[in-house]
């Protein structure tokens, strides 16, 4: 995929962005700029390109530089093709307290590449973000769409071989635990329903 | 300690079904028409009576912000923006909140719209929370499915829309401002105050932005009484928040607790006390990032709520709680905070652009001890430079850390400066 | 009215007004980079913050309304913190090269840093370097230097109309750029230069030629179109360096177009400096002396009949009453200043002015464009349409060839059939036209310049006056003229006489020998090689068409070199200044022909630029008045007549290049070159 291949909704995802278009009111239409560049990086492999930008401005009667700008503004954009995989570990004070510098050196010693390299496979693309607000669950890694939480050096390892291997991993906490509750057990709450 | 029957998010950890059955199970949705029946002002009234302040860090009391919006519509529709950008380091409340307990938001919606004269609320949640925008999607859509929202809400007669609106990636979005302009299709860049949002917000429009857990609490405030509310915690700080303690305690987590629980019993009782024992404590960071931080000594006593934090200066913020141990190099902790308001300074105004990243890379300096004794008030000069000057509060949030730091920390870093001095001394001698 | 206090000092001010703007009514000048009184308020460099009682925080004073009973103050230890501490972040990450930037000397930033800067630097960081941007052919930049103040943004989108500028990034990272790397695609970019209060952007033409304390500055009128902008020239050493907009509320606010601003480098090249007579078929230099005597031994004995003038686009009022009177002292009555044979009407001035003005445009609720494009025919003409349409309640249509005009229109149709529709009230915008308030028609050349031209006239004056168009205390009819000779040419009767030629008649005569001598006052817009066998005078001040063709050729001023009279679109009598002298042996135009007058033995009744002028009234009076027009009387103008199908089109195709001037200068050339890349850029390969 280049910067200049076309670009255009796939029918299925065109009626989706007039779905999106029609949750705001009429000649506000700007609004769905950033849930549509979303679906536009989802269908384009995880990036956008100039021709999906300009395909989102056009439907959405929008100049381009004005895409361009929400585009390079938010860090959820990629303007450069990215791996299968976008591993981006949070390294804020909350996860840097627990041990987040250890589990990007893990992953730069694991993958071979430094901080926004993408692994010679094109597999892996390694990043370093800013808070993720799982700060109770520290350290957090952030892998698609999901959360990776409590992770370690170890822990980290694993998950990254199981994604090169292309084997299901599994989100959310990765050791013993309900989600943001002490992993010990409750403290409150423990007689309300399950 | 706040008992179970006086917490509102029963689901918080997601041990039981997010979904409208075990949302109605827990109390919500139910006869929200005869909520509605009481009236705009009576409901505003009753907010206003619990004492609620807002929980996005501000603490602004809500129902006198409800109050603000126009009585009577001039012709421009109404809106209610719930903030649900959540992403000021320490904090996960609204997370759990939004993926565990969703059906109390949209309910909080469907109620503040209301009592706001809203037929239309956009929830603006981070574009993280893919999971989590999933689960409210969800719930919402169950809402609709039971004409709890749509044209006749609940039976009530009040039409109420609700759209997720996922955001991009952008802390400063979470600034009510630059809030609207993103969910305006534009930059997060914060606009400028007046006009304010209630007169002149989204699409130019009479607009109130809250937090989650502000809109969520609503619903259960109302059908047990703001007066319930209110005599939880203490005066002016009144109710439950949900508390997040992160870094070197033993078991961190979430939870709901009464405002005004000491900061130590908050600790040792959820959250199985500060790694190593209390006496291992070195700092606290009460509220999120952007309040200061505290030494032990400070901590051993303070209360968690808005005046109590703010008479040590420092604040409840959101209520994030940061513990760091004696093996923290407590420098390097606000350095690189100091970096994440660099990143995520929006770029619009002049002494929040530059000052930010100045500010980092002096940290950066202090951190190795590479830098001079005056630099440490020069770095609060900077400081001063930014707070107050900046269209929004980033630029004062991002003074407030270096500023707690060194009121509390200052020998630290005069130390480490002059061992470096020292070493390089007898290196040349 | 609000009431409030500022430094002490009670003032009232209009509600509305920002505390900035009330500091400024009370005296007190506020320092500040990024407001800009024509453009939206950004409130982002931060410089005008002021006190403000019963606020903790100091507040940006562009951004604050008055409110009554405000108590502001400007002159505070806090106010000046807080400038300071602005200025110190504002040159952080400056990089202070200003030796070696051509904004030195005219830099907002270097005077606000003597003011509130300090002597030395405590930022011991590495500071940022950003990639300098390409903005075309007429803009510099130095994006290092660049202090985001955002205003070259607001006004390519505002003002310009063109949303190709924008801040990428966030943060310290923000950059201010194109989407892609190109030249801006608007007539008025150049004015982005003047905008920048720094040296991140600078004039590309300019790069490098001067410092400003070396220029000799003087007022003077623009020429490159009908719109008369308000100018300076500056020079040095007899050299127009620069062309700089001078603020005129009346016409140009503080904009020019890039041509006004750049074609001057057109002023070096290819100028005729010394007469010249055809011998053996080539141009050979010559006396004045010479090329008099050649033009009186052509003409001796042959009667007036057989002689003919054609005044061209660019030419002073004064040239042209000599060429009138001489012209009627040789018994001639074949003159037009028509080149592009628009059927102009000279009875009646309400019939060949824009009666609205370019300020009253700013008063219509509905606008008929007819056979014009304003973007390219007048660029800040059409800057006032965005203006108005931006403020909202303003209906346009356009019968015409359809462009970005840089705001929407309604296109109603191609040609004159669509005119007559509206005249007959068989169209939907007839009713627009009658409902509005203030309705406006514009005619331009490119509806006029054809044969049925006297017959589209004629149809949009019943328009008009069929559609509440004019009335008591409004005129909605007007005609877009694009050379700045035009109206001042009709205004003196430059047309032809009784019996007289038109242009199309002169080359007609030409070509079959009964006209002997054509006069060529700077006409360089005719088809040349039409000529046929006559003998061309050429007086102009550039080799040009014109030039190439004559047997005779001498050398005129251009606008900057003389003190001469225009009349702009709107019938507004202006007077140009001259900012450096006509190159070797060249003449004030005038003075050539009171000269030839002489060799001629029909010497013209006057010898000083004062008695030009007062025969100038003489023929027509409003020549007596500068400024201001005066409102026209409605009258008769244009002739019935049938209306053909050919859709109008539009008198200028390439707006860089539309007079000697600019077609001699390198940087429209450039221009040209950078937009025609941009269009096979647009009409390529695209995916």
């Amino acid at each position: 995929m280049t910067d200049n291949a076309p670009f255009a909704f796939t029918h299925e995802n065109l009626e989706q962005a007039k779905r999106i278009i029609a949750r705001y009111p009429a000649g506000r239409q700007a609004s769905a700029v950033l849930p549509l560049l979303d679906l536009a990086q989802r269908q384009n492999g995880g990036w956008l390109s100039r021709a999906a930008m300009e395909h989102v401005g056009g439907l959405i009667d929008m100049a381009s530089i004005r895409v361009y700008e929400v585009a390079t503004f938010y860090t959820m954009y990629n303007l450069k093709p990215i791996g299968r995989h976008h591993v981006r570990v949070c390294t804020t004070t909350p996860c840097q307290l627990r041990g987040a510098i250890a589990v990007v050196d893990a992953c730069r010693t694991a993958l071979a590449i430094e901080l926004g390299e993408t692994t010679a496979d094109g597999s892996v693309t390694l990043a370093e973000v800013e808070c993720l607000g799982a700060c109770v669950n520290a350290p957090v890694v952030w892998i698609g769409d999901d959360y990776f939480e409590d992770v370690d050096p170890a822990r980290m390892n694993a998950i990254l071989a199981a994604l090169r291997k292309g084997e299901a991993v599994v989100p959310g906490p990765q050791i013993e635990r309900l989600n943001s509750a002490p992993d010990t057990g409750l403290t409150t709450l423990a007689n309300t329903v399950r | 300690m706040l008992s179970d029957k006086d917490r509102i998010f029963t689901n918080l950890y997601g041990q039981a079904d997010w979904g409208l059955a075990g949302a109605r199970a827990r109390g919500d949705w139910d006869n929200t028409k005869a909520i509605l029946e009481r009236g705009r002002d009576a409901i505003v009234e009753e907010m206003k009576n619990s004492g609620l302040r807002g929980r996005g860090g501000a603490g602004f009391p809500t129902g006198l912000k409800w109050s603000f919006m126009p009585k009577q519509s001039d012709g421009r529709p109404h809106y209610l923006v719930v903030n649900a950008d959540e992403g000021e380091p320490g904090t996960c409340k609204d997370r759990d909140i939004l993926r565990h307990d969703p059906h109390k938001l949209v309910e909080g919606c469907l109620i503040a719209g209301f009592a706001m004269g809203a037929h239309t609320a956009y929830i603006y949640i981070r574009g993280e929370f893919f999971r989590e925008a999933e689960n409210l999607q969800g719930a919402i859509d169950q809402a609709y499915a039971a004409g709890l929202l749509g044209p006749d809400a609940c039976g009530s007669g009040w039409a109420m829309d609700v759209y997720v609106h996922r955001g991009a990636g952008a802390y400063i979005c979470g600034e009510e401002m630059a809030l609207i302009e993103s969910l305006e299709g534009k930059k997060g860049m914060p606009r400028l105050k007046p006009p304010f949002p209630a007169n002149t917000g989204l699409y130019g429009c009479p607009t109130t932005v809250n937090n989650v857990e502000t809109i969520a609490v609503a619903p259960t405030i109302l059908r047990r009484g703001g007066a319930w509310f209110a005599g939880l915690g203490r005066n002016k700080n009144t109710g439950t928040k949900v508390f997040c303690i992160s870094g070197h305690v033993n078991h961190p987590c979430n939870v709901e607790e009464e405002m005004g629980i000491p900061l130590k019993d908050l600790i040792e009782k959820h959250a199985g006390g500060v790694r190593g024992g209390w006496d291992n404590l070195k700092a606290i960071i009460p509220g999120g990032s952007s309040v200061p931080i505290l030494p032990k000594s400070i901590c051993d006593t303070v209360l968690m709520d808005f005046d109590s934090l703010r008479a040590v200066k420092s604040g409840l913020g959101t209520a994030a709680v940061i513990v760091m141990d004696k093996s923290t190099d407590v420098v390097a902790a606000i350095a690189r905070l100091s970096r994440f308001y660099a990143h995520e300074s929006c770029g619009q105004c002049t002494p929040c652009r530059e000052g930010t990243g100045w500010m980092w890379r002096v940290m950066e300096r202090l951190v190795t001890g590479d830098a001079e004794i005056e630099e440490i008030d020069m770095l609060l000069e900077v400081g001063y430079q930014i707070e107050g000057h900046t269209i929004c509060a980033h630029g004062d949030a991002s003074a407030w850390p270096i500023q707690g730091l060194v009121r509390h920390f200052r020998h630290d870093i005069e130390e480490r400066i002059g061992r470096v001095k020292a070493a390089r001394a007898s290196r040349a001698a | 009215m609000a009431k409030l206090t500022i430094d002490g000092i009670e003032i009232e001010v209009p509600d509305g007004v920002t505390v900035l703007q009330a500091c400024e009514m009370a005296g007190r000048e506020i320092p500040r980079f990024c407001y800009h009184e024509r453009l939206s308020i950004a409130g982002n460099c931060r410089m005008c913050l002021v006190e403000m009682e019963k606020s903790p925080k100091p507040i940006a004073s562009c951004a604050m309304p008055v409110g009554n009973g405000m108590v502001i103050k400007t002159n505070t230890a806090m106010v000046q913190k807080a400038r300071q501490g602005v200025m110190e972040f504002l040159l952080i990450n400056h990089p202070l090269d200003c030796p070696i930037c051509d904004q030195g000397g005219e830099c907002d930033l270097q005077d606000q840093a003597m003011a509130f800067g300090f002597d030395r630097s405590r930022f011991l960081e590495m500071k940022r370097a950003v990639k300098d941007k390409d903005l075309g052919p007429l803009i510099e930049t130095h994006m290092t230097r660049c202090i985001h103040c955002t205003r070259c943004i607001r006004f390519a989108t505002e003002v310009a109309g063109v949303e190709e500028l924008g801040a990428t990034g966030r943060g310290e990272h923000m950059e201010v750029g194109t989407y892609v790397e190109r030249s801006l695609t608007s007539e008025l970019s150049g004015n982005l230069v003047d905008l920048c209060p720094v040296g991140a952007l600078t004039s590309k033409p300019y790069a490098f030629n001067a410092r400003p304390w070396e220029l000799n500055r003087i007022e003077s009128v623009d020429v490159m179109d009908a719109v008369g902008s308000s100018i300076r020239i500056d020079s040095r050493g007899g050299a127009v360096l620069r062309v700089l907009p001078v603020l005129n509320e009346d016409i140009n606010e503080e904009w020019i177009s890039d041509k006004t601003r750049h074609a001057c480098d057109g002023l070096r090249r290819q100028r005729l400096d010394r007469p010249y007579v055809r011998r053996d078929g080539r141009l050979v230099e010559t006396s004045w002396q010479d090329a008099f005597a050649a033009i009186a031994a052509r003409m001796k004995g042959l009667a007036g009949t057989r002689i003919a003038a054609i005044a061209g686009d660019l030419v002073d009022a004064e040239a042209m009453t000599a060429l009138r009177d001489l012209m009627s002292a040789l018994g001639s009555p074949h003159v037009d200043c028509r080149q592009d044979g628009a059927r102009l009407d000279p009875a009646c001035r309400a019939g060949y002015v824009f009666n609205t003005t370019i300020a009253g445009i700013e008063e219509a609720d509905a606008c008929l464009l007819v056979g014009t494009n304003p973007r390219r025919e007048a660029a800040i003409l059409n800057a006032r349409f965005r203006k108005r349409w931006l403020a909202g309640g303003f209906k346009i249509a356009l019968i015409g060839e359809p462009a970005d005009l840089t705001y929407k229109y309604e296109h109603l149709g191609a040609g004159p059939r669509t005119l007559a529709d509206i005249a007959a009230g068989r169209h939907g915008f007839a009713q627009t036209l009658r409902e509005a308030k203030r309705p406006m028609l514009v005619l331009g050349q490119g509806a006029l310049a054809r044969a049925d031209g006297a017959a589209v006239l004629a149809t949009a004056r019943r328009i008009a006056e069929g559609h509440g168009l004019v009335c008591d205390d409004w005129n909605g009819f007007n005609v877009l003229h694009t050379a700045a000779a035009r109206v001042a040419g009709l205004d003196l009767g430059l047309v032809p006489g009784a019996g007289g030629r038109d242009v199309a008649g002169i080359l007609a005569g030409a070509a079959s020998g009964e006209i002997e001598v054509v006069y060529l006052l700077g006409a360089d817009e005719i088809d040349t090689s039409r000529l046929g066998r006559a003998f061309v005078v050429y007086q102009g001040h550039h080799g040009d068409a014109g030039a190439h063709r004559a047997d005779v050729v001498l050398p005129g001023a251009a606008y900057t070199e003389k003190s001469g009279t225009w009349v702009n679109t709107e019938g507004r009598v202006q007077r140009g200044a001259q900012a450096t002298f006509p190159p070797g042996d060249a003449r004030e135009d005038w003075k050539i022909l009171r000269a030839l007058s002489g060799a001629l033995g029909r010497p013209l009744g006057f010898d000083t630029l004062d008695a030009v002028r007062a025969r100038m009234a003489a023929i027509n009076p409003v020549f007596a008045r500068l400024g201001a027009p005066a409102r026209n009387n409605w009258g008769a103008f244009g002739s019935d007549g049938p209306l053909e199908d050919a859709p109008f089109a539009g008198p200028i195709r390439t707006f860089h290049m539309t007079c000697p001037i600019s077609r001699a200068s390198e940087t429209m050339a450039r221009c040209i070159q950078a937009a025609a890349a941009e269009t096979r850029r647009a009409t390529g390969t695209h995916g």
